[in-house]
């Protein structure tokens, strides 16, 4: 195949046929794909699914009864209801919270604008012991307005309105990062259509604003959902590790282990991979069903 | 944020520099650093062919494989943590052959790297999906015509305007690796001056209550954090600078 550069006229069409010989085509030999994909799936095996393996492997290795008896132990349960709390807050809470940031940032130019933008990215690039500590300072004993709280009987730090906010603060990125994008890319023209029409504010909101974003919202709250409930490092700052009462499923997972109960650990982690495996399920759908309408 | 900074100035610059230069924090940033360099380097090396085989071959599984890519940014740190020292501990599934050539993973600066891995894995194939999908056969065609063999074509055609987006995704696997507590907390051992990352010594000094020592740390954090987030905006307007020349 000395004659690629003479045949150059036809070259396309029988180089998609590979009638060019392995080196002169538009795409790598199949040996080569082979040993690439070979080493991408072990790179991801290694790190990827052996360990989300062994989560139900560890789970189950003493037995169903050690399984159930680690699920149904009352810490658990509490852990259990206590992380089902602080998500059902938060995570309607990042909804509204999240829509208003993004509606802010994409219909109205003001003054800090590009520092709000800047802001809500700020809990994805901070250390979540760095954004749990924040809520020390301010309402730890020692701290802004620790000495006020105290004298009205207000817990927050080591109660469960911190570890709420800890969660609120840490996941609230999510519904406004994937909400923004669609807001820009969408436009004003058809609500201005809308509002010529003589829609209400809220009308236009239901009817126009809401069915383009609709797939990018549920998106950014199964994501926020999934940080909500498996948060570690903030929650674990703010909530004081009280058994029963401030502990959620990740702070609960890991007092197992350090006990070296790790059968108990492992039962009680695997509740949260399985929530994992449901939310990539339900990302997958959403983004499914974003390519079919579009 | 700014309770941060006002907590540290009550700490004035001598006592500051104390707390951040005393030999464990400075182990401890080494580590952080170091180990997040590490892996965010694997992370770009591993993702761009992750990123390739799923775009441009086609394989049985591959919209499940996709679909795992996110793995990591779907389950809770402190499962990652437990379940990668159960893989890599000297008596685990990896661990044990590892540790028959000599290699200890978990509970040494490995095990570290390897959590920093998992947990970064995520950004650099998510960042380069997106640039590989939209790229025009074209260029290569047009590669291919004037006889560049297909080594070439990729090094001097497909290659070069990945660049942008593999910064882009190395800085985000490194700054989402630096901040990384619950995964490293598990599977380091948490060894003084050995396999103590930054974070979690924020975390002892709190525990402690020395609450302007841990606010130390964060600042220096923080203000490294902060120079990358500005690294990765420039990076993308370079990168929309190159993709917009077209």
């Amino acid at each position: 195949m000395d004659g690629g550069k003479i045949m150059a006229g036809s070259a396309t069409g029988l180089a998609r046929k590979g009638a060019l010989g392995p080196s002169r085509s538009l795409t790598e030999p199949r040996w080569v794909q082979w040993i690439a994909i070979g080493v991408a799936l072990a790179f991801l095996s290694l790190f990827l699914v052996v360990p989300l393996v062994s989560v139900f492997v560890n789970a189950f290795a003493k037995g169903i009864a050690v399984f159930a008896k680690a699920i149904v132990d009352p810490m658990a349960l509490s852990a259990i209801k206590l992380t089902f709390l602080a998500a059902l807050i938060s995570v309607p809470a990042n909804l509204v919270f999240g829509l208003a940031a993004a509606w802010a940032i994409t219909r109205f130019r003001f003054p800090g604008r590009n520092f709000l933008i800047t802001l809500i990215d700020l809990p994805f690039s901070v250390s979540p012991v760095i954004s749990g500590m924040v809520f020390v300072l301010m309402f730890g004993a020692q701290g802004w307005f620790g000495p006020w709280l105290s004298d009205h009987g207000i817990k927050i730090l080591f109660a469960v309105p911190g570890i709420v906010l800890a969660t609120i603060f840490v996941t609230f990125p999510f519904v406004a990062r994937e909400v923004i994008p669609l807001l820009q890319s969408q436009g004003t023209d058809e609500e201005e259509a809308a509002f010529v029409l003589g829609a209400g504010g809220w009308q236009m909101f239901w009817r126009v604003t809401l069915p383009n974003i609709k797939w990018g919202l549920l998106y950014g709250v199964i994501l926020c959902n999934a940080r909500a409930m498996g948060e570690f490092g903030a929650v674990s700052v703010v909530s004081g590790h009280i058994r029963g009462r401030t502990n959620t499923i990740p702070l609960h997972v890991e007092i197992l282990y350090n006990e070296y109960n790790f059968a108990a650990a492992f039962a009680v982690a695997s509740l949260l991979a399985c929530l994992a495996l449901v939310t990539l399920a339900a990302k997958s759908w959403v983004e499914w069903r974003y390519r079919n309408e579009n | 944020m700014s309770t941060i900074f006002a907590k540290t100035a009550t700490l004035g610059w001598g006592p500051f520099w104390e707390v951040v230069s005393a030999p464990r924090v400075v182990a401890a940033f080494r580590l952080t650093f170091g180990a997040s360099a590490v892996a965010a380097s694997i992370n770009t090396v591993f993702g761009l062919l992750v990123a390739w085989v799923l775009v441009r071959y086609s394989f049985p599984g591959r919209k499940i494989v996709d679909a795992l890519v996110d793995m990591p940014f779907a389950l809770p740190t402190a499962v990652a943590g437990i379940a990668l020292t159960a893989v890599y501990a000297p008596s685990g599934w990896i661990g044990a052959p590892l540790s028959k050539w000599g290699i200890q993973a978990a509970f040494a600066p490995l095990g570290v790297v390897i959590a920093l891995t998992f947990i970064g894995l995520p950004f650099v194939v998510r960042t380069l999906q997106p640039v590989l999908e939209s790229t025009e056969p074209d260029m290569e065609e047009a590669a291919l015509t004037l006889g560049a063999t297909r080594w070439q074509t990729l090094r001097r055609v497909v290659f070069p305007p990945l660049i942008p987006a593999l910064l882009t995704g190395f800085a985000l696997s490194f700054a989402r690796a630096v901040g990384e507590y619950g995964s490293v907390a598990f599977i380091s051992g948490n060894m003084p001056l050995k396999t103590e990352i930054a974070p979690l010594l924020i975390m002892t000094k709190l525990e402690q209550y020395d609450y302007a020592g841990a606010t130390a740390i964060a600042v220096v954090m923080l203000v490294i954090s902060f120079s990358i987030l500005l690294t990765i905006n420039l990076l993308q307007a370079w990168s929309r600078r190159w993709t917009g020349g077209k």
